[in-house]
């Protein structure tokens, strides 16, 4: 049911240690690995001058806050949602200078909250390192009530604020931070396929 | 207007010396109308006809974007070079007609910058009087630090200080002054762009260090217009036209290209904008790649040239013209 090739579906790389007089790094989950991984290459002096956020998931391990907490960021904030990281990071970069890092890895949902918070600060979203790690699940909006759906892992899904069923397309808006959802039987109410479980 | 090919005709309407080694020459459509709009950071190319040889050099326009009466360049005398610039200097004077190519740009600005930092050295300041009378109608937020030898020579220091005030910093490099690079580079906002012209040592170390400084490519913009270097002559064949062309010590391939008859695209002749790359049929020898559009692994696969800048030494070029 997906469309292939859809250009707004965004692209995540690998999480790499930058130049920069200063870094904002944020994880959640299973992201941690991936600031772990990128320490391993950072020079010395890196994590002096990085702001490190944790965002935990449901379940997760608690080794995963120690083991960030160990690597002796400037400052270690745990927060308790991707929308409060997000605001954290609007706040670091209100007034921030050029040559500010922006490092995530998470969800989908996350790197899309956070990419949106940096780039209504004046970063080019092109600048903005992402690295995806953990589930698939999206943030949808429905094109037709406009609200959003988080952590969506079936398709199709129904939409938690009109209840029409949408086809999740690969269709993202970095402005909202959220892929697009599509009344999928709006010719014949009733005729939606059964969700499969298809962004776990 | 006379439209011809992308080409404006043109008289020349005001030759000013502003240094000794830089004149400044406006133009005027020939048939009295409007020039076409332009933004700042463009480009034409002058048409040279000197002797037997037509020269085309490109120059930053320096006029104002909203006056559609004028355009003016300015051209510093280069002995060493080729002879575009002693040309300008010593042949062309008010009332002469010239051709001129519709203006290209290259080095625009980005709208979407909170701030635009202007960078420039000696010539260099060329593209920016143009982009700052843009952004001060605009609104923009803008900064220029501007590096020259000495005030005298500073050409259009004294004016811009003047009417854009504590917005433009100038350095004299005589006195031992010039912009403190690394202050300039971690003292500014969020979403600053960055823009710099001028010498290539000066572009580099700007580039450079904006890089360590955690910049990010985006931001960063500059123009650099390369001459065609001399070199040893040589001979090319170009496989579409079926003719074999002599490349003089003193002429690029493009202009031996050109002056052979075959058509052949091109926007700056200076290395930068891509639009003459063209593809090696075969190569018995070695490209000498001068200019800085292909990537490093593009040169080294030697499939492309970039006709306007780059020279071939060997035993046998053929191209794709």
């Amino acid at each position: 049911m997906l469309v292939e090739g859809i250009k707004s579906r965004p692209v995540y790389g690998v999480l790499a240690p930058q130049p920069g007089l200063s870094h904002i790094i944020v994880a959640e989950g299973e992201g941690a690995e991936a600031v772990l991984r990128m320490a391993e290459a950072a020079p010395a002096g890196f994590f002096a001058k990085s702001h490190l956020i944790f965002v935990p998931r449901g379940g997760d391990r608690p080794d995963r806050a120690d083991g960030l907490r160990a690597l002796g960021a400037a400052d270690f904030q745990s927060v308790g949602s991707p929308a409060d990281a997000a605001a954290a990071v609007a706040t670091l970069l209100r007034d921030a200078k050029m040559g500010t890092q922006v490092y995530v890895t998470g969800t989908e949902g996350l790197i899309g909250l956070v990419v949106q918070a940096a780039e209504t600060a004046g970063i080019d979203h092109a600048s903005i390192h992402t690295e995806h790690r953990g589930s698939m699940a999206r943030r949808v909006q429905c094109v037709h009530c406009k609200g959003i759906t988080e952590n969506v892992t079936t398709q199709p899904v129904k939409c938690s604020h009109c209840g029409l069923t949408l086809l999740v397309r690969d269709h993202y808006s970095r402005r909202i931070g959220a892929f697009q959802g599509v009344c999928i039987d709006a010719e014949e109410p009733g005729t939606a396929p059964r969700p499969e479980e298809l962004f776990k | 207007m006379n439209r011809g090919e992308g080409k404006l005709s043109v008289v020349v309407d005001r030759v000013d010396t502003i240094t000794p080694m830089i004149k400044r020459f406006s133009f005027r459509a020939r048939d009295g109308g409007e020039l076409p709009r332009f933004s700042g950071g463009a480009h034409v190319i002058v048409e040279m006809p000197d002797g037997e040889i037509l020269r085309r050099n490109p120059y930053s326009l320096m006029s104002d974007p909203a006056d559609p009466s004028r355009y003016a360049i300015s051209v510093r005398r280069d002995e060493a070079g080729r002879g575009g610039s002693r040309f300008m200097h010593e042949k062309v004077r008010e009332g002469m007609e010239l051709t001129i190519s519709m203006p290209v740009n290259m080095f625009p600005s980005d709208r979407r910058a909170r701030k635009h930092l202007l960078l420039a050295g000696g010539i260099g300041i060329t593209p920016f009087v143009p982009h700052i009378l843009e952004l001060a109608a605009a609104g923009a937020a803008f900064e220029l630090h501007y590096n020259v030898r000495t005030r005298e020579q500073g050409a259009y220091a004294e004016d811009l200080a003047r009417r854009f005030g504590d917005r433009v910093h100038v350095y004299e490099t005589d006195l031992g002054e010039g912009f403190d690079l690394d202050a300039i580079l971690s003292d500014q906002p969020l979403g600053t762009h960055l823009y710099v012209c001028g010498p290539k040592g000066m572009i580099t170390d700007v580039i450079g260090r904006a890089s360590e400084f955690g910049w990010p490519g985006q931001n960063v913009h500059y123009e650099e217009f390369l001459a065609p270097q001399p070199g040893k002559p040589y001979q090319v064949e170009l496989a579409r036209s079926g003719i074999t062309v002599e490349v003089a010590s003193h002429q690029s391939l493009l202009e031996a290209i050109e002056a052979a008859g075959v058509d052949a695209p091109y926007l700056c002749r200076g290395g930068a904008c891509g639009q003459c790359e063209t593809a090696v049929v075969s190569c018995d020898g070695q490209i000498l790649h001068n200019d800085h559009y292909l990537t490093d692994e593009e040169k080294a696969s030697g499939e492309k040239i970039m006709v306007c800048v780059s020279r071939f030494e060997g035993r046998r070029l053929v191209i794709d013209r």
